[in-house]
């Protein structure tokens, strides 16, 4: 209750307008945590974008900003899936569509544009965004301006009470997803044979390739892996916001922030700067307002790339220069 | 060499004739482009002779564009009133950063030395750190998210997302007749030849010739002595001031200036315009974002759906086919017809060789 009476003040400070600098609010511990709670959700969908581009970025240094749009077309895959399987039992569906469905795209994508582009970073980024803005408009025109909501399931409509605040349930579904994706991940990549061949393909091509590893079929299993992964942070992110053309790119540059912050191609360093930004976010929007706690967690990270500009978990070589 | 001079003379006469030829709308237009072409100047210095790529040009551009239109704003303001929008939002003081751009002199002064300065603030940060390549790209671009963000999100300062509109009078000139949309068309391209011709100087002297070096290889030239990341930052912040006096000209010449066209997707279209007519030619950028802009204006008032996705298809194309752009691919093929006579000797070793 209280911290809808403060969520309540905020509101009207907001609508008189002077909002900005943020007055002197008491912040009750109670919405403190509300605040928490919600910087845990916002950053495991943070992590779950972040992880598709640590391993594009991290391992192949493709800067795939399209990315964010297949986030949004996970989102649409889900909408779907309501439509399809009804209310309760779409997310069974939803998982693994959204997730093949935006997979394949990643391979039509790596076949089609980013095969051409290796070697080239930037244009990599050039030509991803253009990907994305053609996507985004074919959204727009497809589903409309407007975005779709996605309800979920009455099973996870729930709440947690604890004490005073209270924890949506699917908040704490999005964040287990998190966590099972980041280790299975993780365990694909330090455990299997496939794991294996994209870690030395990682070291170093040419040997990878003389030794009998098929190398561009890893770039693009890599990549659609990691785009399978986008598609199925786009189910989570439809579960806690509603779906539009743009919005995936509200979380694509804090995705990246957050891959640098963690040390290139360091997935525990990913997931330990998705939880940092969030949080900085979240204890910021606590004090001052969303736009400018945003800012605030923006801004934060590049000071602590001042700090560390390698991230927080910097991979080690001998070369004096980065590829 | 000296064909590419007469070319790019004719091209700026070509555009000196422009308002004896179209009508004031498009005199307007050209303006407006001519005014971007200055950003897309600004990013061929520091990306294209600089290896800097900044995704955040939007910022300075923005800077030295409020810069003007909150002095043009107050202009427009009755006296002893608070701006519009102000009002509207609830306020009752005005805030004390605005005061100062009551004088147009000072307006003036920060349109240049605010970007100029954030710009060699922000290469300080980057650049001391040794932070490079695609990293500069996306710290800048993070950066214009957070200052698009910060617009927005204080309304009655800044009027959010409507942006500062409805100012119709500079130093005292009604900004609306013909006749000063045709000054201020032969103000905008003086001011793109005087930069141009700026720009040349800066580049071709020895400073010039170090940055190249930087972009091609910086550890070389650090090992030769020289500390690279001073000359990125003075390149970065002269970049920096081109923008900030195009966000200027083009507040002048569009009538208002807004978050939108600042944000991320905007300043990342001003880097392919550079990328489409070739990164590393000033005049390449010029080009490049008349030609641009002209293909945006026709195509989406044809198809107005259609235009985002012939810009996507702009940069995939141009990533993809053309990394040096249409003038880096031309100079070869233009050289090779225009061959600078060899003396027989020459050719002769040639032929033997």
């Amino acid at each position: 209750m209280i911290a809808l009476e403060q969520h309540d003040t905020k509101l009207r400070m907001r609508s008189r307008g002077i909002f900005f600098w943020g007055g002197c609010r008491s912040v009750t511990i109670v919405f403190l945590l509300d605040q928490l709670v919600n910087g845990f959700s916002n950053g495991s969908i943070l992590l779950l974008t972040a992880i598709g581009l640590a391993l594009s970025f991290g391992l192949m240094r493709v800067i795939n900003m399209a990315h964010g749009e297949l986030l949004m077309i996970g989102g649409y895959v889900t909408y779907f899936c309501t439509r399809v399987m009804g209310p309760e039992n779409f997310l069974w569906l939803a998982f693994p569509t959204a997730f093949v469905v935006t997979a394949l795209l990643g391979v039509l994508l790596e076949f089609l544009v980013i095969r051409k582009l290796y070697g080239r970073t930037l244009d990599t980024l050039l030509a991803t965004w253009g990907i994305g803005l053609i996507l985004q408009q074919g959204a727009r025109q497809l589903f409309g301006p407007t975005g779709v909501p996605v309800n979920a399931p009455s099973w996870l409509s729930g709440q947690w009470i604890l004490g005073e605040t209270s924890i949506p349930h699917v908040r704490i579904f999005v964040f287990i997803l998190a966590i099972v994706v980041l280790l299975t991940t993780i365990a694909l990549i330090s455990k299997t044979r496939f794991g294996l061949n994209i870690r030395a393909v990682n070291q170093n091509r040419e040997i990878a390739s003389s030794l009998g590893i098929n190398t561009k079929l890893i770039d693009m299993s890599i990549f659609a892996f990691g785009s399978g992964l986008a598609g199925i942070a786009g189910v989570g992110m439809a579960l806690i916001s509603s779906v539009t053309p743009t919005v995936g790119s509200s979380y694509i540059i804090g995705a990246f922030l957050v891959v640098m912050l963690g040390g290139m191609g360091s997935l525990w360093g990913t997931a330990l700067a998705a939880l940092l930004v969030a949080m900085v976010g979240a204890i910021a929007s606590s004090l001052t307002t969303e736009s400018l706690s945003q800012v605030v967690a923006l801004v934060a990270v590049i000071v602590f790339l001042q700090l560390r500009p390698k991230g927080i978990f910097p991979q080690r070589g001998r070369s004096l220069e980065e590829a | 060499m000296l064909l590419k001079r007469i070319l790019i003379g004719v091209a700026f006469i070509l555009l000196a004739c422009v308002p004896l030829v179209f009508s004031s709308y498009n005199v307007g237009l050209m303006g407006q482009f001519l005014a971007l072409a200055l950003v897309a100047m600004s990013i061929s210095i520091s990306w294209g002779i600089g290896g800097m790529l900044s995704l955040g040009q939007g910022l300075f551009f923005g800077l030295g564009g409020y810069a003007l239109a909150m002095h043009l704003k107050l202009v427009a303001t009755p006296k002893g009133e608070l701006p519009d929008f102000m009002f509207y939002n609830g306020l009752e003081h005005m805030p004390w950063w605005w005061e100062p751009f009551t004088n147009p002199g000072f307006a003036m002064c920060a349109v240049v030395i605010l970007p100029t300065l954030f710009a060699a603030f922000l290469g300080m940060v980057v650049f001391k750190r040794r932070i490079t390549g695609v990293y500069v790209s996306l710290i800048t671009q993070a950066l214009v998210l957070a200052f698009v963000t910060l617009l927005n999100g204080a309304q009655p300062y800044t009027s959010g997302t409507n942006g500062i509109t409805d100012y119709h009078t500079f130093l005292g000139i009604d900004l609306r007749t013909p006749e000063f949309r045709n000054q201020l068309y032969f103000a905008t391209l003086v001011l793109v030849v005087l930069c141009y011709l700026g720009a040349k100087a800066f580049l071709t002297s020895h400073f010039g010739k170090v940055l190249l070096a930087i972009r091609d290889n910086e550890n070389r030239v650090r090992f030769l002595g020289y500390d690279t990341s001073d000359y990125k930052i003075v390149a970065f912040a002269f970049s920096g001031m081109l923008a900030g006096i195009s966000g200027a000209l083009y507040a002048l010449h569009k009538g208002t200036i807004s978050p939108q066209m600042i944000d991320t997707s905007h300043s990342i279209l001003f880097v392919v315009w550079v990328a489409l007519a070739g990164r590393q030619s000033l005049g390449g950028a010029i080009l490049g974002a008349v030609l641009v802009n002209f293909l945006q204006d026709k195509i989406s008032t044809l198809f107005p759906e259609g235009w985002l996705y012939v810009m996507g298809g702009l940069f995939v194309l141009v990533a993809v086919y053309m990394p040096k752009g249409i003038i880096g691919t031309l100079e070869p093929l233009l050289s090779k017809v225009f061959k600078p006579k060899l003396s027989p000797r020459v050719e002769l070793q040639k032929e033997q060789a």
